[in-house]
């Protein structure tokens, strides 16, 4: 089947006074249509910023989509003028932002918000939007929805304005829905009736999602296929059953290796990533994890890996690592028995004690 | 202790039972807590202020924490877990209820007195952006718990202050510099410093890495575990993660409006809890491992947690719960020990 939309070597940067961020540096991957894709990375790694150069939504100045394409539909998104895009917006292409509290607009109904889109886009008049609005209401399981459509979005509690949201999005019958972060605001039973939806809603109507998070459980319960982010790349990428099987990448390893599960069977100590993710104004030259990797050689400091097929495991799953590529130094390694070099370790933990971050952006 | 069974004795009995047993004192106890409430008044009015309710955030807490364990207490937002955490430490003053801390009623204590005895007890807040004064040095952060309980002055304020860096895992040439220069881990290591430097017994760590990535998450676990090893600490970690409280906790108490529903040694608690409320929450934690997930059986709770103004009458979850019977609309299920060290509120329990 033909790819729904095809990003290819996506590169947003921000033109700040100390230098240029480079947010996104290089990214390529496809969602086919129907197909949930989960991008996973901490704060900083531009798993937001490709959202928002998906919808074209980079605040410019000081951001700028400096190169790449991206594919929806047969149609250039990038090379769409502001019409056209705006006709694409929330009707192809909708989103979920993170946080229901400051994405919906205070002093308007929830009726008005969600008609505005009907109205512009499927040209519908006022009694029909409202019509259609109360429907969406009830799909997402908002109870009395015919009473509380003229509510006001302070009226709702955190999940149901996460509802009022999802209806929203899909009020166009959108063919994908980016969702960034959609439950992290909301407390866990929320996020179990949420997460419910959003994969009930996929399957019923076919939308492709692609769902951003840094919950490694989110991930793997809700996609078919995920993308590891760091500094602005694609580090890992494969079918989720394969990479939470079988990962191939140190960094991958390390996420899976620090947080706590809910099953283990006793208590083991967490192995943290140590160190600081990088500055993405002057990354390190080589591979981006390197600084902070204790599986490192000389070459991972020289030479940038490309992300390719790892030997050893499926055929679309592949990787950003000299160690685990054909015929590096980790093909064999049993990640979650080996650490790695403890003294490396340790010598990481010690000199990142000693540097100071750069203060981050607030707001990510 | 047998299990309870359907023969329920007279109410009365239940309650000396429960209230006995919760608070049981076997002599390790260094902090018993018993009763205790918190309700925040909601007034009306513009000149005369009279009351018209009240946000019950806590209403009728027991439990106690032994030395140098830590006891896990959870719960969604909302449910109270943090303002519990500063009724212990009498930065609210309880409205009823006793703290006991070392064999000291802490609810009856004068200013004076209750500031010494804030030396023996600290506390490490959520978010490191807020809780350091952006104007204050890192070492005048670290330094001020010291001058004001008058530990240490001058010079040797100064050494420990640096020693104190060195043991959170930050370079001790730091104390110049301002929070702002700092990534959210490390301020949050500045926040456990400024803590740890009155050598205090027991901690309150209230959600101390929910704003912290996920991969520094673990860098500040580890630290709270080595410190406790080191320095023989007790705490109180509230938090919402429930995998994070599994790990860290020697016992786990599941708060939901108000109140302590399921109270038990954490392996107990996260294979045979007894609370429907406790059940559902495990049940809707993620788990980062496909296969699972694909197997697990979520119990998705309808609707949302009721006001703390107004809450449901008998058993608070009856409204979201789906072993609900006409028996728990009615009458607020005890606390009662249903197997040794386990403790429940609810009238079917385990089922």
């Amino acid at each position: 089947m033909a790819d729904l939309l095809e990003v290819t070597d996506l590169h947003t940067q921000f033109f700040t006074r100390d230098g240029v961020v480079r947010a996104v540096d290089g990214v390529t991957f496809q969602v086919a249509a129907g197909e949930t894709l989960g991008i996973v990375g901490e704060s900083g790694c531009g798993k937001s910023v490709t959202a928002l150069s998906l919808m074209r939504l980079i605040p410019q100045p000081p951001g700028k989509i400096v190169k790449g394409s991206i594919m929806f539909d047969g149609q250039d998104i990038l090379k769409m003028d502001d019409d056209e895009v705006r006709g694409i917006r929330g009707n192809n292409i909708a989103m979920i932002f993170q946080d229901p509290m400051t994405s919906l607009n205070p002093v308007l109904t929830i009726s008005r918000q969600i008609s505005e889109a009907l109205e512009l886009h499927l040209k519908m008049d006022k009694s029909e939007a409202r019509k259609r609005t109360i429907e969406l209401l009830e799909l997402v399981n908002i109870p009395s929805a015919k009473k509380r459509v003229d509510d006001y979005p302070h009226q709702f509690s955190g999940g149901m304005r996460q509802r009022v949201m999802i209806a929203m999005a899909l009020s166009c019958n959108p063919k994908l829905i980016l969702a960034d972060e959609p439950t992290t605001a909301l407390d866990v039973t929320i996020q179990a009736q949420i997460l419910d939806l959003l994969k009930n809603l996929a399957r019923e109507f076919r939308t492709a999602f692609i769902l951003i998070t840094h919950d490694l459980g989110v991930v793997a319960g809700m996609t078919q296929r995920i993308n590891v982010m760091y500094a602005g790349r694609i580090v890992e990428k494969a079918d989720t059953v394969e990479l939470f099987a079988n990962p191939k990448m140190p960094y991958t390893w390390g996420l899976l290796r620090s947080i706590p599960r809910l099953d283990e069977s006793r208590k083991a100590k967490l192995v943290p990533i140590e160190g600081l993710p990088p500055d993405l104004i002057a990354p390190p030259p080589g591979c981006k994890f390197e600084p902070r990797c204790q599986y490192r050689r000389d070459v991972c400091k020289e030479k940038e890996p490309e992300l390719k097929h790892v030997p050893g495991s499926k055929s679309d799953h592949e990787a950003r690592c000299w160690g685990t590529q054909e015929g590096g130094w980790l093909v064999d390694t049993d990640w979650k028995r080996e650490i790695g070099d403890t003294r490396l370790l340790e010598a990481i933990k010690q000199e990142t004690a000693s540097v100071t971050a750069t203060p981050e952006t607030p707001g990510e | 202790m047998a299990v309870t069974t359907n023969t329920t004795p007279p109410k009365d009995q239940f309650i000396q039972r429960s209230r006995s047993t919760a608070t049981m004192d076997s002599g390790k106890n260094l902090l018993t807590v018993t009763a205790l409430k918190m309700h925040f008044p909601l007034t009306q009015g513009i000149i005369f202020q009279r009351q018209v309710g009240a946000v019950r955030a806590v209403d009728g807490v027991d439990f106690f924490v032994e030395k140098g364990e830590t006891l896990g207490l959870v719960g969604e937002s909302g449910c109270g877990k943090s303002t519990t955490g500063r009724a212990i430490l009498q930065l609210y003053k309880p409205t009823a209820g006793s703290v006991k801390f070392d064999g000291t009623e802490l609810t009856t204590l004068g200013g004076e007195q209750m500031r010494k005895m804030r030396r023996r007890m600290q506390m490490i807040f959520q978010d490191p952006y807020a809780s350091l004064n952006p104007r204050m040095t890192v070492g005048n952060i670290i330094g001020e718990p010291l001058e004001v309980h008058n530990l240490a002055k001058g010079r040797a304020k100064t050494e420990r202050v640096q020693e104190l860096l060195k043991i959170v895992g930050l370079n001790p040439y730091f104390t110049n510099r301002y929070p702002h220069e700092f990534s959210g881990g490390q301020r949050q290591r500045i926040g456990v410093a400024r803590a740890l430097a009155v050598e205090p017994d027991f901690i309150v760590a209230d959600e101390p890495i929910s704003a912290l990535d996920v991969s520094i998450q673990a860098q500040v676990i580890n630290l709270l575990e080595e410190l406790q090893d080191r320095f023989n600490l007790t705490y109180l970690f509230i938090a919402h993660d429930l995998s994070v409280v599994r790990h860290i906790s020697d016992r786990v108490a599941v708060m939901y409006l108000g109140k302590i529903v399921e109270l038990a040694d954490r392996i107990d608690l996260y294979e045979h809890p007894l609370h429907p409320y406790s059940q559902a929450l495990l049940s809707a934690v993620p788990i980062p491992d496909p296969s699972v997930e694909q197997k697990r059986k979520r119990i998705i709770l309808t609707g949302d947690v009721p006001s703390p103004v107004n809450p449901p009458s008998g058993c608070r979850f009856h409204t979201r719960c789906w072993k609900a019977q006409a028996i728990c609309s009615e009458v607020d299920p005890e606390f009662i020990e249903h197997a040794p060290r386990h403790w429940a509120a609810c009238h079917f329990p385990g089922a």
